[in-house]
């Protein structure tokens, strides 16, 4: 396992000469990336690494995809996606044009989730999602739209699970080993890199998805990044978090209500 | 390696994955009142089981039993069950951090991630305890225990319901005391 010290040297290159800050990430998951980065692309000791990092500039966008999870699914906890249809589209509707942002998204399997939720309440023509991510890499996939056949059943039973009622093989096209969703779907997203760490509000959203992207960072970090979703968020939006993650130990909790009792979907009220 | 290493609570890290629902009952059914560590359970299970091994530990004790969630605090007389579909690490000495990083030995929660965690930050003050079992997991990550100076107890695979796993940790040295479930518990308590 990874030392303190040297974790804080490969943060220190990153943010210093590439402008990448990982100092505020939670470190217990990090050293297990980069001890898994260091396993897969054979590395003998961590000085290597460093001296590969430090001169190697080319090898950068794999180590930046590499310390970041990219696991991530369509429909994931599908009771949250139930939720969102039931009580969270009906308010959305009554809006002319609607504005979401998927933070933190990787490769785009909520956001084609979402799209589908907005197709199916034929909202999706007035609807446009942001999705972002820091890695360049895993975006490009958002624009493609395809997604492994192999993961379909999953995605079907956990549409199904979320009230979907159709067959969700319509939603695609199926290409040897490969599923490409429909073009239409993707007609209403923007795609674009934004780091949670690093940059700014860029837009006011009626919803701000980011699940699974908290528990990477510290207590500071996160408290951060929540107020940058504060900033971004309309009076009586709404902001949904990973199944594991949580609103209250932020300063800004106290201007939020937990809209549903199970589900972390959280409503803007000051 | 962990500071104070002689003077804060001890961490109790349980291991399991099928057949080991009994001993696991048995094991927090047996605790005594404040046993003065924290225990963590991390065990296979399918996604949508969420709370019902939280609900039925809750019976059996009167320990809080706490299904952790992200940065969650650690606090000893308390015990934790690691959430379906997330890697549970120690952040340091006062709190879990979650992971939804790949599966590693094909699941997640996965026991070696959970263990080298323990391992790392609790050192000499962590007991690994590896149960019943029908694949690989856990055996690496109490092998780590066992080597930053832990306790560890395996399940007796011929009493086991599924002896798998405990043999792979007793193959790879992890074994301080292989036991049956019975005197695993009597074991354990005397170690409080």
């Amino acid at each position: 396992m990874l030392k303190d010290e040297e974790l804080d040297l490969l943060t220190g290159l990153l943010s210093e000469k590439y402008g990448y800050d990982f100092n505020n990430y939670a470190r217990a998951s990090l050293k297990r990336r980069v001890g898994r980065l260091m396993a897969i692309d054979r590395f003998p000791s961590f000085a290597e690494l460093l001296h590969k990092v430090n001169h190697d500039a080319a090898y950068l966008p794999r180590m930046v995809q590499s310390l970041t999870v990219n696991v991530t699914e369509m429909f994931r906890d599908p009771s949250v996606f139930k939720t969102i249809r039931e009580s969270v589209l009906p308010v959305l509707g009554t809006h002319p044009l609607i504005r979401i942002w998927h933070a933190g998204c990787s490769t785009g399997e909520e956001v084609y989730s979402m799209a589908i939720l907005l197709e199916e309440a034929n909202l999706l023509h007035r609807s446009l999602l942001y999705a972002t991510d820091l890695n360049p890499m895993v975006i490009e996939n958002i624009k493609k739209g395809i997604f492994p056949m192999s993961q379909m059943k999953v995605y079907s039973e956990n549409y199904i699970l979320s009230g979907g009622k159709k067959d969700f093989s319509r939603y695609y096209t199926a290409k040897y080993d490969w599923a490409k969703f429909d073009e239409n779907l993707k007609s209403r997203m923007i795609v674009a890199t934004h780091n949670l760490v690093s940059d700014r509000s860029f837009n006011e959203f009626q919803v701000i998805f980011c699940r699974n992207v908290l528990i990477y960072f510290d207590k500071t970090l996160q408290d951060h990044v929540l107020n940058l979703f504060d900033d971004s968020l309309e009076k009586l939006g709404f902001l949904v978090l990973g199944s594991k993650e949580n609103l209250r130990f932020s300063s800004i909790s106290k201007k939020y209500v937990q809209s549903d009792e199970k589900e972390k979907i959280w409503r803007k009220m000051k | 390696m962990a500071k104070n290493e002689m003077n804060g609570f001890k961490v109790v890290a349980i291991g399991g994955s099928a057949g080991s629902l009994e001993t696991i009952l048995a094991i927090v059914q047996g605790l005594p009142k404040s046993p003065g560590a924290a225990i963590i359970i991390i065990v296979h299970r399918k996604n949508d089981l969420e709370s019902i091994l939280a609900n039925l530990l809750s019976f059996k004790t009167h320990l809080v039993v706490k299904e952790v969630e992200d940065k969650d605090p650690i606090y000893p007389d308390h015990i934790y069950i690691a959430p379906p579909d997330y890697h549970l690490l120690i952040e340091d000495e006062h709190s879990f951090s979650l992971d939804s990083s790949e599966k590693v030995q094909f699941s997640r929660p996965s026991i070696d991630v959970a263990f080298e965690s323990v391992a790392e930050v609790f050192a000499g003050r962590a007991i690994g305890i590896l149960l019943s079992g029908a694949n690989s997991d856990g055996a690496k990550g109490l092998l780590k225990i066992r080597e930053s100076g832990g306790y560890t107890i395996v399940q007796n695979p011929a009493t086991a319901d599924m002896g798998y796993m405990p043999q792979q940790a007793i193959n790879l040295g992890a074994a301080q005391h292989v036991l049956d479930a019975d005197a695993l518990v009597a074991t354990l308590n005397g170690l409080f």
